[in-house]
């Protein structure tokens, strides 16, 4: 079925000046990745706005393709399946980040805030300024309702202390694409006993998140 | 909370002993905030529910249970939805409260609970909608109706 797709695709791509030009199979490998990646993990992920671009795009052209064909019934119904699998897949990505931004609000944001130059955006521009609309509504609300009838010492609620946090401690099961070594997973006992595993390529493990948090951002490993 | 500021004056005035029940006092003011603003933000996540489920228009009878900032909380967050929704993929829009489920199969078997009059499909059959027709009918054209309330997924 990539095959198809990657027909129709191709012609696309040939004259497209980005600085990585991917196939389409390729393409929606990697919102594949990035959608369990984001489905399973406790926290927030790093932005991927430019696949979710790229494969907006893709699906526009896509859709296009799919009138210019009339006849031919099946090959146009394969396509059609590609298609709505295929914005499922994105839809299914954005929606469980706006779960999590708005579950997290106010830490997501500080986060946001207090990132360095250089490092990569945890929100999309768009996102940001969602983020920052349900804390202003929220705020708003919970001031109008209840808090403007309190004495004035206890007018403000500090949404940091107030939301919970992400628990980073959870278990995820994860499938290892690049061999690990010497990964440190920390004993919750009280002597200090290191623990130190080594991770084979293509083995599956359930461990915290945490210890293996940054392995996720750089890819090394999918979270399942 | 009248009389705890009465007794924070006292305090400032240098009586001592009411410091245990001004801690007191204060601490149960603290967790009298929390549970409200806990129960009021449990209210605010049900109607965030509701836009997910229902769409931008909510039933009279929900809206009837909504004070007036709530209402105005849910017309504020349905306007930063959609204006994040129309945002993706560089001006194109996708609207992302559909497709819900992972899509099965290309047809779906659809019941019809309202009359709804005409309705044309890609390739430009008209369907009549009438009340308790049975059709056979592509699942992207469906979905809208099904969420209205107009049409009936059928199952077998």
């Amino acid at each position: 079925m990539s095959d198809a797709l990657s027909d129709d695709g191709s012609d696309i791509n040939q004259d497209e000046s980005q600085e990585d030009v991917m196939t389409p199979a390729e393409l929606i490998a990697k919102l594949e990745e990035a959608w369990l990646n984001e489905k399973f993990s406790p926290e927030l992920l790093e932005n991927r706005s430019e696949v979710v671009e790229c494969v907006m795009e893709q699906l526009t052209h896509m859709e296009a393709n799919l009138q210019r064909v009339k006849k031919g019934d099946a090959k146009a119904s394969i396509h059609r399946m590609e298609i709505d699998r295929i914005r499922f897949m994105l839809s299914s990505y954005l929606r469980s980040r706006l779960q999590k931004i708005e579950k997290f609000f106010p830490h997501v944001l500080e986060r946001e805030k207090s990132r360095g130059e250089g490092d990569p955006s945890l929100l999309s521009p768009e996102e940001f300024a969602f983020a920052k609309e349900y804390y202003a509504n929220t705020e708003t609300y919970l001031k109008a309702v209840a808090l403007k009838r309190m004495p004035p010492n206890l007018q403000t609620v500090d949404m940091l202390k107030a939301v919970p946090e992400p628990c980073l401690d959870s278990f995820v099961f994860l499938r290892v694409k690049e061999r690990q070594e010497n990964i440190l997973v920390e004993p919750e006992t009280d002597d200090q006993r290191e623990y130190v595993v080594d991770l084979e390529e293509g083995s599956q493990h359930l461990m915290r998140y945490r210890t293996i948090a940054p392995l996720v951002s750089s890819g090394a490993v999918q979270l399942i | 909370f009248f009389k705890c500021l009465h007794d924070n004056e006292a305090k400032s005035e240098g009586r001592a002993e009411l410091i245990p029940s001004i801690k007191l006092r204060h601490c149960c003011l603290l967790r009298n905030q929390r549970c409200l603003t806990a129960y009021l933000y449990d209210r605010l996540l049900r109607i965030r529910a509701l836009r997910w489920e229902y769409g931008s228009v909510l039933p009279a009878n929900v809206r009837f249970h909504m004070c007036a900032e709530e209402v105005q909380w849910f017309s504020q967050y349905k306007k930063s939805l959609a204006s994040f929704m129309r945002s993706l993929g560089a001006g194109e829009g996708l609207d992302i409260t559909q497709d819900m489920k992972p899509p099965k199969s290309l047809y779906i078997e659809v019941r019809c609970l309202k009359d709804h009059g005409e309705f044309e499909i890609d390739d430009g059959t008209v369907i009549l909608l009438k009340k308790n027709s049975q059709h056979f009918l592509p699942r992207w054209k469906c979905e809208q109706l099904i969420r209205q309330g107009v049409l009936e997924h059928v199952m077998s």
